[in-house]
């Protein structure tokens, strides 16, 4: 795998979508009502379905999710962050499913080696929104316990949200562009959700731009073990 | 339903007053001329009873049993069989959605039905009451436990109550993905690596007698059996469905390169079947009153999802008076999609 900006930025964008997928279908058979298994299971499989095609542009999809080591993916840390209650989930989702949304809107109108991909993709992530966004509104503006839990989650994830406008070598983008739309976008969710838009820092020491450098955050470890475990016991199987 | 108006004397002109009897001889009738029971017409109690429990339970059996297949989708050792089993646990969601809808057009809300099964009042399938301990469970599910729930239900899409039958067709689609998927990943561990071989052969020896008992006691010990047959909810006995399946099992573990865990199957040209050991009823009794390997286990899982998302719930019921909209499950049923046949097919292919 030789590192060029392409496959730099393919790693990346799969990695994120990799990882994120994995998470939500963590979510299996725990969801608090019938119709979010299904839903759930649904953003998940295609995130999944677009890191199989991104990491297909860098080499064999199998070798690069199963067989790297936690120090070689490029995700961003929002994506890894451990599911937590329904509301850590639905932030993570509003706040990344928004940047991917722009992100992607972007490459579709480029005519890069993105282009097909995101025309696609950005089809499937506006669902993925707009899920994020109705449940923001019922949670935020539902009960007292549940805009509490939403604050929450919104607060703790926040911090990892800098990560995202860090620019990604081989995307040529606008990145001030996308953090400024971003900010606009979830700060009018949050409001209508009666959600205070948190105050901190949108960085920490070790968030900005960490992630897509192959810092992790250590629950990851965790999560590439378990997702691993059984490809690495059995090496050159085929399955 | 053809003739509508023949069997739904009441809601017909509004003003017929017909005796019980009357009514009876009508739905009587009507499963006899093979008409579907639609949810306004009149029908007998004990029918209407027999079906919310059976749809019920299957229901229940759908939800319940995403848990054991769930247990492997964050261990699933590529990603395109990743893919394959999140839209397989996703599609089980949704046939539990269709059949929890067809219970609620006989008068029983999802609410209330989840609370039997949380309570213990009503059950599942016992065949989930089975751990899934290695990767090859995945395969050997989809062949033989999809594979029986396939020749239980096919049936049903010609049971009299139409809600019921209509659900099972959209169902038994799905579940046909279901078995192929899972017969060609037991297939590529059988001819894979001789510990993949291993794995798989040891996953179907510990399923293929608990298939066996989905389909129920034997016919003579079968409790609702003769009465849902003259009503048509079922179309044929437990006996003979459990035949037809070792009949299409034995030819594809031949062709599986595995061996089914029966000294005594053999081809009987006689009777043109498959002849087959005794299966252990004993076993099958201790799961069914609660004492299998994962009784407590997926009834404390499923209680806990349901405990842990209350306040999910409520709040998409207060936001919803609030803002004057639907409740929760239309809310996000809306946003949902849905699980879809083509979506299994468009991974099972990828
Ligand atoms: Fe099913
Ligand atoms: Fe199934």
């Amino acid at each position: 795998m030789t590192a060029t900006l392409h496959t730099t930025a393919a790693l990346a964008l799969g990695d994120d979508a990799l990882v994120l997928s994995h998470r939500l279908g963590e979510w299996a058979g725990h969801a608090p009502v019938l119709e979010e298994e299904v839903a759930l299971a649904n953003i998940a499989l295609d995130l999944l379905g677009q890191a199989r095609v991104l990491l297909s542009m860098v080499g064999d999809e199998d070798e690069l999710a199963y067989l790297r080591e936690e120090r070689a993916f490029r995700n961003l840390q929002l994506v890894e962050q451990p599911n937590g209650d329904f509301a850590h989930t639905i932030a993570r989702q509003l706040y990344f499913s928004t940047y991917q949304r722009l992100l992607y809107t972007h490459l579709a109108a480029a005519d890069g080696e993105f282009a097909g991909l995101a025309a696609k993709a950005v089809k499937e992530v506006a669902y993925h929104q707009d899920h994020a966004e109705q449940w923001t509104l019922r949670l935020g503006d539902g009960t007292d316990v549940s805009h509490e839990r939403m604050q929450r989650a919104c607060r703790t994830l926040w911090r990892f949200t800098g990560e995202m406008f860090q620019p990604v070598e081989g995307l040529d983008i606008d990145w001030t562009g996308i953090k400024t739309a971003w900010l606009e976008s979830v700060g009018d969710i949050l409001r209508r959700a009666t959600l205070d838009i948190p105050e901190g820092p949108q960085a920490g020491a070790w968030t900005a731009g960490a992630g897509r450098q192959g810092l992790h955050t250590e629950s990851f470890g965790r999560m590439l073990a378990e997702m691993q475990h059984l490809h690495r016991s059995h090496p050159g199987a085929s399955w | 339903m053809a003739t509508a108006a023949a069997h739904r004397p009441a809601h017909a002109d509004g003003t017929a007053h017909m005796d019980a009897a009357a009514y009876e001889a009508v739905f009587d009738a009507a499963v006899a001329a093979d008409e579907r029971i639609e949810p306004r017409d009149w029908m007998p109690d004990a029918y209407r009873a027999t079906l919310v429990r059976q749809i019920a339970q299957h229901a229940h059996s759908e939800i319940i049993g995403m848990q054991p297949e769930a247990n492997w989708i964050t261990r699933a050792p590529s990603l395109r069989r990743k893919a394959i089993l999140m839209a397989k646990v996703q599609d089980e969601a949704g046939h539990g959605l269709y059949l929890y809808s067809a219970a609620e057009t006989l008068g029983t809300s999802r609410d209330e039905l989840l609370d039997k099964l949380h309570t213990g009042r009503q059950k599942y399938s016992s065949i989930f009451n089975y751990p899934t301990l290695t990767w090859a469970d995945v395969g050997a599910i989809g062949w033989l436990v999809d594979g029986a729930a396939i020749t239980n239900q096919v049936p049903l899409c010609r049971c009299s109550y139409g809600p019921y039958a209509r659900a099972m067709v959209r169902i038994c689609k799905e579940e046909s993905f279901h078995q192929r998927q899972g017969y060609e990943l037991l297939m590529t561990l059988s001819h894979g690596t001789p510990e993949q071989h291993a794995m798989a052969q040891d996953a179907v020896d510990r399923w293929w007698w608990p298939s066996l008992m989905m389909f129920g006691p034997p016919d003579d010990e079968s409790a609702h059996s003769a009465q849902s047959m003259a009503w048509k909810i079922k179309r044929h006995s437990n006996d003979e469905l459990r035949q037809r399946f070792v009949d299409i099992c034995v030819p594809q573990a031949e062709s599986l390169g595995l061996t089914l865990p029966d000294p005594d199957l053999t081809w009987n040209e006689e009777r043109g079947h498959y002849d087959f050991g005794p299966i252990d009823w004993t076993e099958f009794r201790d799961v069914l009153k609660g004492n299998g390997p994962c009784n407590e286990q997926r009834l404390t899982q499923r209680r806990r999802a349901h405990d842990d998302g209350a306040w999910v719930r409520d709040a998409a019921a207060a936001y919803a008076a609030k803002h004057n909209a639907t409740g929760t499950a239309d809310a996000s049923a809306r946003t949902a999609g849905g699980p879809s046949a083509d979506q299994t097919d468009e991974n099972g292919k990828a």
